[in-house]
Parts: structure tokens; sequence; C-alpha cells
């Protein structure tokens, strides 16, 4: 639900940038450097020289934050369909095709339980590579069902955003999604379950309007672009010029927006403090 | 000087034409009554015919008709003798966003919705019913002190969207949208929401959850408005009125969907054309919920409105509902 314009762009790089007479290197779109590909993802997809992050599938997120196999996926059979016989430039059914193409995964939300240095966690970590990252009816209903996953199991609740926002393509069923993913999230949280929101580049629009700025504790990567409306739209409606660093994650923690900035290669060293503080917490001595 | 919409064109010129009749009627002073009757039957006609096949981007048209009876006007006919409240209590009032208190056939409610203006001055000072922040912590604000009357909300959305302002990010549009739509699940007290004119995106949601979702016949809403959806994905807004067909935004889809619980019956020609027989329809919608919310108990209320939402939209109703159409 958002566009991005040139200026604001969050830089994401496409598979195109990956050389392709030679797809073992590829250029950093931030500072033009060329990176060796399997270096890079050592890197956890960060430009060892520019600190520029390169966004990252579901899977090698799930794979960085969670204890190795202990991740089981849920709600795999779970895929989209086109409810509202819709296209644009193209089918949506063909962008659904290349989501699938694109990511290995049937929609934009990966769902789960896994563990952090041995703690049971409820995650889901959304991929921008599937429709934008986009929420319609399945990420929704995912998002749902991990909630009350978490709730019924007691365990704290983990998402991972990285989303455009509502998918215009499933219309007022995406708009819905918003409303049920904050149903469920209030549902859980009523009950005194932990939900950590995790932001990426971007979260907006309609998945930072709806449980993605629930969090009890929110993260962001650094310079994420997050923010409600796209900045195309608040230039050309309110005709003033952007203060610089506008809706990076950087000038929402300026803001009070955000509880902490924190590098990809921390996060997990941080998921696993809060969670044995509040286990610890939890416990009767 | 009234305003038309282009398929209005028709009925402009048969009023017109009536008009100049009733004038010559009165200035010479002679009897057309006769010619007069055909004229106005030719009229009713003519409008019943136009409005018997609106196209969805005509019916956004209507949605967003400046004579459109507005919010204010709601609250003037339901609850005369209101008192309105301001703020969020934290930074400013956002007039976007409007809230009152007042009795309805002797019992108080409260009365929140989207503010658009009635000229263009108003809008200016409303923002065009498109609240910052602090409109919808206000509204936040304002249904938990109706819990504390005990009074039942109305909620009358007609916006746009969201501002899309420097500010409004500065200040967290989406926390505060996001915090209403888990809270607005927790007011103890029965809401109703009606969705007056444009139900525009998370916006309009973000007042937009209650036990009774209703619409006006010729209201819309929609994840985007038209404009903006062409624009994203064409860069320009020429195929508005084609996303207006393919998002499926007016109260006939809504309600085929699911997803809303009625549609209240305009008058001949739209709102905008009848104000009186409008707001008289509202009021006897708002008094149908109060007795059908009378008996229930809190607690039954609150799962309901939560069970609501949980089913609508969700996968298998969805899947149902595409399987079906298919
Ligand atoms: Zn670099």
């Amino acid at each position: 639900m958002i566009s991005f314009s040139k200026g604001n762009t969050p830089k994401i790089v496409k598979p195109q940038e990956k050389n392709i007479e030679n797809p073992d290197w590829i250029k950093c779109p931030s500072c033009r450097s060329i990176q060796y590909a399997k270096q890079l993802e050592e890197n956890l997809s960060v430009c060892p020289k520019c600190n520029f992050y390169f966004k990252l599938s579901a899977s090698k997120r799930i794979e960085i934050l969670l204890d190795e196999n202990t991740f089981e996926e849920t709600d795999t059979d779970l895929s989209s369909f086109d409810i509202l016989k819709f296209s644009d430039t193209k089918p949506y059914t063909q962008r659904l095709e290349e989501g699938i193409q694109k990511t290995n995964h049937l929609e934009a939300i990966i769902t789960g339980l896994g563990n952090i240095e041995n703690t049971r966690v409820a995650i889901g970590v959304m991929d921008f590579d599937f429709v934008g990252g986009s929420m319609g009816i399945v990420v929704g209903e995912k998002i749902v069902r991990l909630a009350d996953k978490a709730r019924l199991n007691h365990t704290p609740l983990i998402l991972v955003s990285s989303s455009g926002g509502a998918r215009m393509q499933e219309g007022i069923f995406s708009l819905m999604q918003m409303a049920r993913t904050s149903a469920a999230i209030g549902k859980f949280q009523e009950q005194g379950g932990l939900y950590i929101s995790i932001l990426t580049n971007p979260t907006t629009g309609g998945v930072s309007a709806s449980f993605a700025f629930l969090g009890d504790i929110i993260i962001a990567e650094p310079s994420s672009v997050i923010g409600f409306a796209g900045a195309r739209i608040i230039e050309q409606t309110t005709k003033q010029k952007l203060p610089a660093g506008f809706q990076t994650a950087e000038f929402l923690l300026d803001h009070g927006q955000l509880d902490k900035i924190v590098e990809r290669k921390n996060m997990r060293k941080l998921l696993t403090r809060l969670l044995q503080f509040y286990s610890k917490g939890k416990t009767k001595a | 000087m009234k305003n038309y919409l282009p398929f209005e064109k028709p009925v402009s010129e048969l009023e017109k034409k009536i008009e100049e009749l009733e004038q010559e009627s009165v200035s010479k002073q002679i009897d057309l009554s006769s010619s007069l009757e055909g004229l106005k039957q030719e009229l009713s006609e003519e409008i019943k015919l136009i409005y018997s096949h609106l196209t969805s981007w005509e019916t956004v048209l209507i949605a967003r008709h400046p004579e459109r009876p507005k919010l204010i006007d709601y609250i003037r006919y339901l609850i005369p003798d209101y008192v309105y409240f301001c703020g969020d209590r934290h930074y400013m009032d956002d007039n976007a966003i409007f809230s009152a208190i007042g009795t309805f056939q002797g019992k108080p409610i409260m009365v929140i919705g989207h503010n658009k203006g009635k000229d263009t001055k108003e809008n200016i000072l409303n923002n065009f019913g498109m609240a910052n922040p602090e409109g919808y912590r206000k509204a936040i604000r304002l249904m938990r002190l109706a819990e504390k009357f005990n009074c039942p909300v109305v909620l009358m959305v007609d916006t746009q969207g969201a501002y899309p302002g420097i500010a409004a990010e500065e200040h967290g549009q989406s926390e505060a949208i996001a915090y209403n739509l888990r809270e607005m699940f927790r007011i103890q007290v029965p809401i109703l929401v009606i969705v007056t004119g444009e139900g525009g995106s998370g916006g309009a949601l973000g007042i937009g959850i209650g036990d009774k979702i209703l619409m006006l016949e010729y209201a819309i809403y929609s994840v985007i408005s038209p404009e903006s959806c062409s624009n994203i994905l064409y860069r320009d807004t020429s195929r508005a009125s084609q996303f207006a067909e393919k998002l499926h935004i007016t109260s006939k889809d809504l309600m085929q969907f699911g997803l809303i619980d009625g549609i209240l019956p305009e008058p001949l020609g739209g709102a905008h054309r009848d104000h009186k027989t409008m707001l008289e329809t509202v009021k006897k919608e708002i008094q149908y919920f109060l007795d059908e919310q009378t008996p229930l108990n809190k607690k039954t209320r609150l799962d309901r409105r939560m069970e609501k939402f949980l089913k609508m939209a969700s996968y298998e109703t969805s899947l149902n509902l595409y399987q079906s159409s298919s």
C-alpha cells in the first residue's frame, strides 16, 4: 500500500543486481563495492564496507535467530487465492506465482515454534520478496493463528516485519486483517503474553499500523524505513520538504516510537537476554 | 448553487426547467401546476433510473458529495443537547475527529466521528476529516469516557484516510491506529459503527471496530482509494474509476462479502438530496441497535465482538466465499 520514491527508497537489491555472469559477486547498492556473495552471507547480509543492510529471506532470518533445528513451521498449507479476481499491471495470480518462485514459500510470512537459547517462542517472519511482504488474508490468518498458539502454549511471541503494508490486490479483505491481527494480539497480551515486535526494512502502511506497533517491546534494524504513509504521498500532500532521515528507524527512535535499534548480528543475543528476564520473572522463587 | 455530479446532468437540466417554470408561474400569475407535476414525475423517474445502475466510481463521487450530511448534522439531529470534548491529553486537539455526548431517547450516547467540514473554511480547519494521531487518541479516550457514563458509542466513519503528514509520522500515526484497533475490542459499552461516506483505509478502521457495522447505501469502504491505487500501480490517477470497480468498495460488495451487518438505504437520489430522511433512518437504526444490545452482558458483548472480527475475512470464511463465487 505504499510506494517508495527514489530519494527515500529502502535500497533493496533485486536479483538482477547480482552479477549475471558471476553470481558469486554482489554489488552493494549503497557503497557500490563488490562483495563476495559467500562472505556477504557470512556477514548476515550486511555490507562489511558500509554497513548497508541487504534484505534477508525469512528462512535465513529464522536460521539466524533460532537454535539450530528447533524450528517447527506451522500452517504451511495456507496459500493465497485471488478472491477479487484482481489484475493490474499483471494478474494477481501471477504476482503470487512469482512470490512463490522467488521465496520458495507459499506466502509472505513463515510462522512456527522454535527455540532461542532453549526458550520456546512462537515466531513469525515476513519475507519482502513475496509481493512486497504485503498482508492479505493468509498473512493475517497466520498471524492470528500464531498469536493463538503462543497464548495456548504460554510462549512469548516474536514477529519480524518486512512489509509495504496491506495487500491492495485483496482489497477490503486485506484491510480487515489489520483488525484481526490486532484483536488476536490483544487477546494474547491480555493474558500476560509477551510480544516482541522486530521491524526491518521496510515496515509501513497497514502492517505498521496494526500488529507491528503493538509490541510490548519494539526493536528495529538500523536505517529501516518505518512509517504509516508513503514518503511520496506525504510530500505531494503537504508540499513540504521531508526532514533528513524521515521515517528511518533512527528518526523513530528519536521520536520515542521504538525501544531500541539493534544490529542484525546482535539481535539474537538481545532476544536471549529479554527472554531470560521474562522467564526468570515468571518462575516462582 | 447546487452541486451536481457529472452523471446527474439530466437531473440538473430537469430541475432547472422546473425552477424556471415555477418562477414563471409566480411572475406571470398563471397556473402551470399540471406541467410542473409532469416534470416532477419525470425528474423522479430520471433519478430512479440513474441511481438504479450506478457504477462504483459514481458511488465514490456520491460518497464524497460535498452536500452529504456530515458528522455535525447527525450530532445536532440525534443528540441536540450535546456536549463536545477536546484533546488527546498529550499534545493537541485534532479537529478532524469530533466527539460529543448527549441524550438519545432519554439516555446518553457518545458519538465520535470523522469531522468533514461543510465548506472550504471548515474543511481547512478540520483537515478534511483526515486525522492525525491525536485524533485517534482523542477518540479512544472518549470511548473510555463513555464506559464511565455507561453509554453506548456510535462511531461515524467518513474519511479519505489518516492524514499523510510529517508531524503525523513524528507523533506515531501507526501506533495510534494500531493501539485503537486493539483497544476497541476492550471497550465495554456497545459500539455501533456507521460508515456514512468514505471508509478510507486504516484511517477509517482506526475508529471502525464495533459490535455492529453498517454502511449507508452509497458509502464506500476500501483498503486504498481508487486514485491512490492507480497512482501506485501506474504512477497516475487516470485509472481510478477502473480500480473503484476492481477493489469492490460499495456497500453491496461488502454486504456480499459478509464484512458488514447491514446497508442503510438512502433517500431517492442520495443522502445529499434529502438530509432529513437520511438522519431519520440513522436515528431509527441507532434505536434498533440499542434495543438489540440491552439484554447482553459485557462479557458476551466483548466475546462476540472479538469473534465477529476474527471470523470475518478469515482464511476459511474467505475461501468459502471464493469457492462459491467461482
Ligand atoms: Zn556497502
